[in-house]
């Protein structure tokens, strides 16, 4: 069973803060990480090939300081390591992100794909089904079981909004995992050691056999027009003073409002 | 289309520095150099007091050179679960409604795997066509059919538009099909509107983890698609005497590689519970431990309310995740909702921002909760809450 598991280096936005004045992004000094919901990803694939035999390949597209997000997979037990970088791939949205993807898988071969839901800064959830799209193969998103693999099916369960399915899927499939799954291992020592010293494949363009054109920002159809802070309401009202004054102005407001 | 410093304008003043989230641009030789970790996210456009950073546009063409003005008309995804249509669906042909009667086209519903008295709903909330179709391999939701089929219609239809709820079955199938027809896709938007100009739309959006927001659009590529979280856009106007075409829908060559075995249903009573009651008091990093939470309920029993949460209290294991609210939690529009503690990331505001009336608690007067609060308080939460349950029972002796 040859899996691949999809990932990306997101940075830890819980602490990302706009700049007030200027309206921009204050991202300095802020710590990169594997995608949280990647890690689950990863534990799949391990699992995975723990059960049936096999190996488990990470890809990731990325700048050149991606590859340590990379080792950090290795530490945990995955054998081999991809790098899609190139200057042709910045700026591609999440069409010309699953277009590059598809290339270098359909170039590694998988009976299997696993990639977390989404991720955390761009919260699409799009990139998974789109790699499926362009390999033509099938995809489950959004599972939360896997249970059981025979031969060349899979059954899994797929969390839905009011409960969940139990689908059937042929190989190769494409799954996208949610927390539920399981519980991401720490990196053992070994693991570790062999992060350190491991060959990290990088791939460009040249590697992948990709059509130019459908790559990078020129590949991608959607653009960013703008981005803006939210603004402020112009009704709103800030009390300030001691806990009880504020107590009272509010308790005035609730019940002019009815709302007490 | 690349970004490119203009040498002779830069001053060397390194503002644009910390503007870049991906930590591409760096100084060379006393003036600024954008190097190839650049995303052309064009943050740093607009930090420049001299203008001195440049959008580089290209001349290539994109890969899909279809003429956009072939493309006409809205068509909306409408959901169905155990045939009935999902309620994202009237709220998709509100908003619809709004850019059809805009751009002066049709709109359109695509409704699969349900009947025809189905159908007739949507035209009485506003649809002027439904593409129906009843075929059984629909009733229950399975990606490759749904994808194949719709991709199918819109490469026969060409329409300019193409939205569905940012439901889990949205969500999962859309992507395919934008992958299929070469079309933009922009997940959860919170507004839709019309550049007439252009004919474009203006998709916005959450972006960088939910801090701020995004406009989106798709200049050359036909269709733009998007999803739209449910319970943010109005539904339409409804009107029994409403008349539209139902078009029914053939399926050759429909296959799937997946199959639904069995559809088990979880509904927990906190979800229902959160999108139905009308007072919801809401805790934060600044609880600073699970416990603040037992206060909260206090607060939310005495008011008849329940209890949510945002991310971060959730990722720090204070509280179930079914107790969420925000882009990757529920969305919900009580009458009242308490924030305590919760700063206010843009992801957690577009959950709860259609609130009726807003009360903030938090010890930061600059965090961006205030700026959407009909009511503030700053200080302690710790000192403010009990003060006010108190208050509270005494008006109710």
């Amino acid at each position: 069973m040859d899996i691949i598991v999809c990932i990306k280096q997101v940075p830890d936005t819980a602490e990302v803060r706009i700049n007030p004045e200027t309206g921009t992004l204050i991202r300095e000094g802020i710590p990169s990480i594997i995608n949280p919901y990647d890690m689950h990803a990863l534990e799949a694939g391990l699992q995975i090939k723990e059960k049936e035999r096999g190996r488990v390949t990470v890809l990731t597209m990325g700048p050149p300081q991606a590859e340590a997000a990379l080792r950090e997979a290795i530490a945990m037990g995955v054998d081999e390591a991809v790098l899609l970088t190139d200057r042709a791939f910045a700026g591609s949205d999440t069409w010309a992100t699953s277009y590059t993807l598809s290339k270098a898988i359909k170039k590694l071969g998988a009976d299997m794909i696993v990639c977390g839901k989404q991720a955390i800064d761009g919260d699409t959830a799009q990139v998974g089904p789109e790699i499926a799209a362009f390999l033509n193969i099938p995809h489950v998103s959004y599972v939360r079981r896997i249970e059981e693999i025979t031969g060349n099916s899979i059954r899994v369960q797929r969390l839905m909004d009011e409960g969940y399915d139990i689908v059937e899927s042929s190989l190769p499939v494409l799954l996208t995992v949610v927390k539920e799954l399981n519980t991401p291992r720490l990196p053992s020592l070994k693991g570790k050691m062999a992060a350190k010293k491991a060959q990290i494949k990088k791939w460009g363009v040249a590697d992948i056999q990709a059509d130019e054109n459908k790559l990078g920002l020129n590949g991608s159809p959607t653009r960013v027009k703008n981005i803006f802070a939210p603004e402020a309401k112009s009704d709103r009202k800030i009390f300030r003073g001691t806990p009880e004054e504020q107590i009272s102005a509010i308790v005035n407001e609730l019940k002019g409002l009815k709302c007490l | 289309m690349s970004i490119a410093v203009n040498i002779d304008k830069c001053t060397g003043c390194q503002e644009c520095l910390s503007s870049c989230p991906y930590d591409a641009i760096e100084m060379r030789e006393g003036k600024a150099f954008i190097n190839e970790y650049c995303q052309i996210c064009m943050t740093c456009l607009s930090t420049c007091p001299e203008g001195a950073i440049e959008e580089i546009k290209d001349i290539t063409a994109v890969h899909q050179p279809s003429t956009v003005t072939d493309f006409k008309g809205i068509w909306i995804f409408a959901e169905q679960r155990e045939g009935k249509i999902a309620s994202v669906s009237y709220e998709l042909l509100g908003a619809g409604r709004k850019l059809s009667d805009e751009l002066n086209v049709d709109l359109s519903a695509v409704l699969f795997g349900s009947s025809e008295g189905e159908a007739q709903k949507l035209i009485r909330w506003g649809a002027d066509k439904v593409y129906l179709c009843d075929d059984p391999i629909f009733e229950k939701f399975n990606d490759e059919p749904y994808a194949q089929l719709l991709s199918s219609l819109i490469s026969s239809y060409k329409p300019e538009i193409v939205l569905a709820g940012a439901t889990t079955i949205g969500r999962s199938f859309f992507p395919r099909v934008a992958a299929k027809v070469v079309a933009g896709l922009t997940a959860d938007c919170t507004s839709l509107s019309i550049d007439k100009e252009t004919r474009n739309l203006l998709q916005v959006r959450p972006a960088f983890g939910g801090n701020i927001m995004a406009t989106i659009l798709c200049p050359n590529h036909r269709p733009q698609m998007a999803t739209v979280r449910p319970r943010v856009m109005k539904k339409g106007e409804y009107r029994e005497d409403r008349k539209g075409d139902i078009i029914h829908v053939k399926t050759d060559n429909i296959s799937s590689r997946t199959k639904v075995i069995d559809t088990i249903k979880e509904v927990s009573d906190i979800a229902v519970n959160l999108q139905e009651v009308e007072v919801i008091v809401s805790g934060g990093r600044g609880l600073g431990n699970a416990k603040g939470f037992e206060l909260l309920k206090e607060l939310a029993e005495l008011m008849d309310g329940a209890i949510g949460a945002s991310r971060a209290a959730v990722d720090e294991g204070w509280i179930s995740y079914s107790r969420q609210v925000g882009q990757t939690g529920k969305t919900v529009c009580p009458k009242l909702y308490i924030a305590c503690g919760i700063s206010g990331a843009v992801q957690h505001l577009v959950g709860m921002q259609s609130s009726d009336i807003i009360i903030a608690i938090n010890k930061n007067p600059d965090a961006p909760i205030f700026n959407i609060a009909t009511f503030g308080i700053v200080g302690d939460l710790y000192e403010i809450i009990p003060l006010l349950i108190k208050r509270i029972k005494e008006t109710k002796q």
